[in-house]
C-alpha cells in the first residue's frame, strides 16, 4: 500500500534524525522502518516532544510537596488547594510558529495549553501569557506583536477564558525569535481528575473533535530547529485554530467525563495522533491499535504518514469503558462534534497503525516515549559579557525627573493596556484584580478562597548570570504574589533557549536549572510541569537565555488582598527590605551605565532598555527575600497594609510612580518621599535592587507593622507620606524628583499605543 | 417569577448571568438549550454574551435561526421581558426583535474595559428602578459594538425614547472621547417599540458584586424583578 522509499541521508536530514538515532531505530524494530514509522519516530524523538537535551537537567528541579497531586509527566500539574478543590495549570511555548504566522501561531498556542488543562478534567478559568518581541521601532516586530496579541485575543475571547495577566518584554535579542509562552489554569474537585492513560485491554479508543487535515505536519520538528532564510516557506507547518470548536470540545468533554464512562483522555497537540496514542499506551503499559480509515478527515487522499503527523487542532483521544461508548457518543452528538471509535487498547505494548486493515506502522510505545534518546550535551561556560570597568569620572549628575519621564516612556516600563484591553479579562465574573497590578487575582465562587497568579521571565539578567537571573525570576514571581496577599504554592516553567548543541547554551541551561531549583526550594514552590523551547536562534544568533516562571498562590480569606495603588491621602509610604545593597559591582555598573546614557536620555531611543542592558545582574540574597516576603504577607493578612508593590524594573522611582497612578477604582495621587543622602542618588532611585516591597499604611498601624518586620528579620524603612498631586522625592541636600502625577501617568499610559497608531 | 438564560453553542456568559440571578438577586433561574422551543414558564429571558457559533458569518447571524429563538419571538410578541447582553443584543438584532445592526469597533480591535453609560429613560422594565441621568459604571468586552441604524430608524428610536443607555463621561456628558467603539449617537442599549425587549452591549452581570469592583449593573436586573412583581400584584 505504501510505496517504500529508500531512507537516504537526505530523508533523514529532512526528518531531523541523526545517523546514530537511525541506527537505534533499526535496532529497536529489528528491521528498517518504513516512511510512516520514520515520521513517527522523528516527531516523538524531536527535541520538542522528547526533551532529549534537557531531561538530564530537568531532573534537578524540585517537583514534590504536600500539595502536589500530580507532578511533571502528565498533561498538566495539579495542586490541592483545600476544601476538596484542586487546580491544574501549566505554561507552554509556541515560539517558532508565532514567528512564521503570528496570529495563528499565538492562537494555537493558547488552544494547546487550554486543552492540556481540560483534558485533565478541569475547566479553564484563567489564562496568562509571557510575550517577548524585538524593539518596536522595527516594523517587522510591530507586525509580529500585533498578530500575536490579536491571535491570543481571538482564541481566548471566543473560547471564553479570561486572559488576565502576564508580561510583555522588548529586547533586540528577540527580533528574529519572538517568545510566546501561554499559561492556563483550571479548577476541579479532587475526585474529578482524569489522566492520559489507555487502561483496560479491549476498551475502545475514541477520536473526538475537528477533522484531520494537512495542517501542522512536522510542527514538532519545526520547533526543534533554527530559522534561516528559508523559514518563511514553513508557513504550512503552522497549525490553524478554531476556538469555537474548542469551546464545544470543552463542554462536550467535561459533560462526557461526568458519565463515568471515560477511562483515560489526552489532547492531540504536538505530533497529533502519534503522540496521544503512544503516550497513553506508554503510561498504562498497554498497546493501542487504530485503523486510519475511521479517522475523520477534511482532505481527501491523505496518506497514513500525513494522518499520523497532522497537528490539526481541537482534537482529543479518549479511552472509554467497553460497552459504554454510546453514553459518550450521545454527549458529543448534543454538542455537534465528531466522535468515532478508531481502535482498541491491546495488551502487547505496541502502537499498531492500520490503514483499511493493512498494518502500516508497528512500534513499541515505550520506544517512542521512555526509550527516546537522552543526551548529556557538553557544557562550556561562555566568556562573560563585559561588565563596566570602574568609572574614571565622578558619578554623573542627572536630572532624575527627566530620567523618570524618559524611562516611563519605554515599552518595557509603560502601561501594557494596549495589549490587555484586547483580551476579555472579565468573562466568568471571577476577576477580582484586573490586569495592571502585581498579580492577577480570581475568586473561587462558593468558597472564601481566591487564587493569585503571575508570570515572570528574565533574559537580561540571565544573560549576565544565568543562575542568579533564574533565582531572581522565581523571587520576583513570589514577590508579586505576596504583594496581593497570596501564599505562593507551586510553579510551572517555560525555558526558552538557543541551540543546545552549542556548549555555551547548554551551560546556560544547566545554570538556570540550578538557580531555579534552589529558589523554588527556598520559596517552597515545587515545579509541577512546564515546557522547554530550544533552538530559538536565527542565522546562528541565539536569544538571551530566558526562563519564564509561572507561580500560583492562595489567598484565604478573599478579603485579605491588596492592590498596588495609593488608596488615600496622609498614609505612610514605607519600604520593606534594604534600600540598596552593599554590592560594589552593581553600584559601579549603575554609575557606568548612567555615564553612557546621557545621549540616549535626550534622544528618541528607548533609553531605559539600553541602560538596563549595560547593568550587571543585581545581587540577590534568597534568605533576605524570604524574610521580606513573609513580613509583607503577614502585614496584609493582619489588615495593616493598604497597598503593596514590589520594586523591580526601573527600581524605586518607577515603583513609586506606578503606585501614584490611577486605576479603575481610585484616582491617582502623589506622595512626598524623603531618602537618606547618597553620593549617587540616581543609583538609589533607579537601581534594580531585589527583595524590596513598598507598602502604604495608616499611621495607627505603624507600630504593629514594625513589630512584624522585626519578628521576621526584615527592615522597615519609613519613606514618606501620600497626598497631593505631585510625586516629590528628595534627600537632605536636594530635591531629586518633583513631577506632576498626571503628566507621568499620561506618558506611562500612552507610550505603548503610540507605536501602533496609524 | 423565574428567569431563563439561553445557551447557544459558543455562549460564554450564561453562567455569569445565572450566578448573578441565583446568588446575588436570589431569584429562580433556569438554563434553556438552543434546541428547545419550551421556555419553561419563565417570566423573563436573558440572551447572554459570548461567541455563539463562533461569530461565523456575522455575530448572532446563525443563532437567530435556533428553535429557541422562535419561542422567544412569540414570547416577546406576547409582552414577555427579554434582555440581550452583548452577543445577546447582536442575536436580537439579527432576529429582527430590535432594529439596526452592529458593526466592527471603530478601532478595529476587541475592547475590554470599564465604561460609563447614562440611563436615558426610566420608562422601561429594565431601568424602572434607576433615575434618569444616572451614570452606571459597567464593563464592555466586544469586537463588534459599533451600533448602526439608518436615519429613519435612528429618528424613530430617538422620538420614541427607545435609546435606553448612552456611553458618557463619569459626569454624564455624551462625548466622542467617552464612546469606546464609534457607536452611532453613543448608543449602548436600545429597546423595542413595546419596551419589553432590551439590547445592551455593556455587561451588567460583570458589575453586579462589590467583590468585582462595582455593582452598578445590578439595577438593570433589579428593575426587571420589581417590574415583574408589580405585574404579578396587579
Amino acid at each position: 500500500m505504501i510505496t517504500e522509499i529508500e531512507i537516504t541521508p537526505e530523508v533523514l536530514a529532512r526528518h531531523n534524525v541523526t545517523d546514530e538515532e537511525y541506527r537505534r531505530i533499526v535496532q529497536i524494530l529489528g528491521r528498517q522502518p518504513n516512511l510512516t514509522e520514520l515520521g513517527i519516530f522523528s516527531v516523538m524523538w524531536s527535541e520538542h516532544c522528547s526533551y532529549k537535551s534537557s531531561k538530564v537537567h530537568l531532573k534537578r528541579l524540585p517537583t514534590t510537596g504536600a500539595r502536589v497531586l500530580q507532578g511533571p509527566g502528565e498533561n498538566a500539574g495539579i495542586i490541592d488547594i483545600g476544601g476538596d478543590y484542586a487546580i491544574a495549570f501549566k505554561i507552554e511555548s509556541h515560539n517558532h510558529p508565532s514567528f512564521i504566522e503570528p496570529y495563528q501561531g499565538a492562537a494555537t498556542g493558547v488552544g494547546g495549553i487550554l486543552r492540556d488543562i481540560f483534558t485533565m478534567g478541569a475547566r479553564p478559568i484563567a489564562a496568562m501569557n509571557s510575550l517577548r518581541f524585538g524593539p518596536l521601532e522595527q516594523v517587522k516586530n510591530r507586525s509580529i506583536m500585533e498578530g500575536v496579541v490579536a491571535g491570543i485575543a481571538g482564541y481566548g475571547n471566543c473560547f471564553g477564558v479570561p486572559t488576565l495577566g502576564g508580561e510583555v518584554v522588548f529586547e533586540e535579542s528577540y527580533s528574529g525569535n519572538p517568545l510566546v509562552n501561554a499559561f492556563a489554569l483550571g479548577i476541579f474537585k479532587k475526585d474529578q481528575i482524569f489522566y492520559g492513560k489507555a487502561t483496560g485491554v479491549g476498551n475502545p479508543v475514541i477520536y473526538v473533535g475537528s477533522k484531520t487535515g494537512r495542517d501542522g505536519i512536522h510542527g514538532a520538528t519545526m520547533a526543534s530547529a533554527e530559522f534561516d532564510e528559508e523559514s518563511e516557506s514553513k508557513r504550512p507547518n503552522v497549525q490553524v485554530g478554531d476556538p469555537f470548536l474548542e469551546k464545544l470540545l470543552l463542554e462536550g468533554c467535561l459533560e462526557a467525563m461526568k458519565t463515568g464512562a471515560i477511562v483515560g483522555i489526552q489532547d492531540m497537540g504536538a505530533a497529533g495522533l502519534t503522540c496521544s496514542t503512544c503516550e497513553m499506551g506508554g503510561r498504562a503499559g498497554t498497546g493501542i491499535e487504530i485503523d486510519l480509515k475511521y479517522v475523520p478527515q477534511r482532505e481527501s487522499g491523505m496518506t497514513p504518514y500525513e494522518i499520523m503527523l497532522s497537528e490539526s487542532q481541537e482534537r482529543m483521544l479518549l479511552v472509554a469503558e467497553k460497552g459504554r461508548e454510546e453514553e459518550v457518543f450521545q454527549v458529543f452528538r448534543k454538542w455537534e462534534i465528531d466522535a468515532v471509535t478508531v481502535g482498541r487498547v491491546t495488551a502487547d505494548g505496541l502502537l499498531r497503525v492500520k490503514d483499511h486493515g493493512v498494518v502500516v506502522a508497528e512500534i513499541p510505545n515505550a520506544a517512542l516515549t521512555d526509550e527516546a534518546p537522552i543526551y548529556q550535551r557538553p557544557l562550556r561556560k561562555p566568556t562573560p559579557v563585559p561588565t563596566p570597568s570602574r568609572p574614571r569620572s565622578a558619578a554623573p549628575r542627572l536630572a532624575c525627573g527627566a530620567v523618570l519621564r524618559k524611562f516611563l516612556s519605554s515599552p518595557n516600563l509603560a502601561s501594557k493596556e494596549w495589549v490587555y484591553q484586547q483580551y476579555d479579562h472579565m468573562v466568568r465574573t471571577n476577576t477580582v484584580q484586573l490586569p495592571g497590578g502585581d498579580a492577577a487575582v480570581i475568586r473561587i465562587k462558593g468558597t472564601e478562597k481566591a487564587l493569585a497568579m503571575s508570570l515572570d521571565g528574565n533574559g537580561r539578567y540571565c544573560r549576565r548570570d544565568p543562575k542568579r537571573g533564574a533565582q531572581i525570576a522565581v523571587a520576583e514571581c513570589c514577590r508579586n504574589l505576596v504583594c496581593v496577599g497570596a501564599l505562593p504554592l507551586a510553579a510551572t516553567n517555560c525555558l526558552n533557549f538557543g541551540n543546545p548543541q552549542k556548549p555555551e547554551i547548554m551551560w546556560q541551561f544547566s545554570e538556570v536549572i540550578d538557580g531555579m531549583a534552589e529558589a523554588c526550594r527556598v520559596f517552597e514552590t515545587p515545579v509541577t510541569g512546564g515546557n522547554v523551547s530550544l533552538y530559538n536562534e536565527t542565522l546562528s544568533e541565539g536569544i538571551y537565555p530566558t526562563p519564564v516562571i509561572g507561580i500560583v498562590g492562595l489567598i484565604e480569606p478573599i478579603t485579605h488582598t491588596t492592590g498596588c495603588w495609593f488608596t488615600g491621602d496622609g498614609q505612610i509610604v514605607a519600604l520593606l527590605g534594604q534600600l540598596t545593597s552593599s554590592s560594589d559591582e552593581y553600584r559601579d555598573g549603575l554609575k557606568q551605565s548612567f555615564s553612557e546614557a546621557e545621549l540616549e536620555l535626550s534622544s528618541p531611543k528607548d533609553a531605559y532598555t539600553l541602560w538596563a542592558n549595560r547593568l550587571p545582574c543585581p545581587p540577590l540574597d534568597l534568605q533576605l527575600e524570604q524574610r521580606v516576603q513573609r513580613a509583607c504577607r503577614e502585614g496584609i493578612q493582619d489588615g495593616l497594609v493598604r497597598a503593596a508593590h514590589d520594586c523591580s524594573d526601573g527600581g524605586l522611582a518607577v515603583a513609586l510612580a506606578e503606585m501614584s497612578f490611577s486605576n479603575f477604582q481610585t484616582a491617582g495621587r502623589g506622595a512626598h518621599i524623603n531618602l537618606v543622602a547618597a553620593d549617587f542618588p540616581a543609583g538609589v532611585l533607579f537601581g534594580e535592587y531585589q527583595s524590596r516591597i513598598l507598602v502604604t499604611l495608616d499611621e495607627a498601624h505603624w507600630g504593629a507593622l514594625q513589630k512584624i518586620a522585626v519578628a521576621h528579620g526584615a527592615e522597615l524603612l519609613r519613606l514618606g507620606t501620600t497626598g497631593g498631586d505631585r510625586l516629590t522625592i528628595q534627600d537632605k541636600s536636594s530635591i531629586l524628583i518633583d513631577e506632576a502625577v498626571a503628566e507621568l501617568e499620561s506618558i506611562w499610559r500612552h507610550s505603548l499605543g503610540q507605536y501602533f497608531q496609524r | 417569577m423565574k428567569f431563563g438564560v439561553l445557551i447557544f453553542p459558543g455562549s460564554n456568559c450564561e453562567h455569569d448571568a445565572y450566578h448573578m440571578i441565583s446568588k446575588v438577586l436570589q431569584q429562580p433561574v433556569e438554563f434553556i438549550w438552543h434546541q428547545s422551543k419550551d421556555l419553561k414558564g419563565c417570566d423573563a429571558i436573558i440572551v447572554p454574551g459570548g461567541f455563539s457559533y463562533g461569530d461565523y458569518l456575522r455575530t448572532g447571524a446563525i443563532a437567530r435561526f435556533s428553535p429557541v429563538m422562535e419561542a422567544v419571538r412569540k414570547f416577546a410578541a406576547g409582552g414577555g421581558l427579554v434582555i440581550g447582553i452583548c452577543n445577546g443584543f447582536q442575536i436580537l438584532l439579527e432576529s429582527g426583535l430590535l432594529p439596526g445592526a452592529m458593526l466592527r469597533n471603530k478601532g478595529l480591535k476587541y475592547v475590554c474595559r470599564h465604561v460609563n453609560v447614562r440611563v436615558e429613560t426610566t420608562e422601561t422594565p429594565f431601568t424602572g428602578s434607576s433615575r434618569p441621568g444616572d451614570v452606571l459604571r459597567i464593563p464592555i468586552g466586544h469586537m463588534e459594538g459599533n451600533y448602526f441604524a439608518d436615519d429613519a430608524t435612528l429618528r424613530q428610536l430617538e422620538d420614541n425614547r427607545q435609546v435606553i443607555f448612552r456611553y458618557c463621561t463619569a459626569d454624564g456628558e455624551i462625548t466622542d472621547a467617552a464612546n469606546p467603539n464609534g457607536s452611532l449617537a453613543n448608543i449602548a442599549g436600545i429597546c423595542n417599540e413595546q419596551r419589553n425587549v432590551l439590547g445592551m452591549m455593556p455587561h451588567p452581570e460583570r458589575a453586579s458584586e462589590a467583590v468585582l469592583g462595582c455593582d452598578d449593573g445590578l439595577v438593570v436586573f433589579q428593575s426587571m424583578v420589581n417590574s415583574l412583581a408589580l405585574v404579578a400584584r396587579s
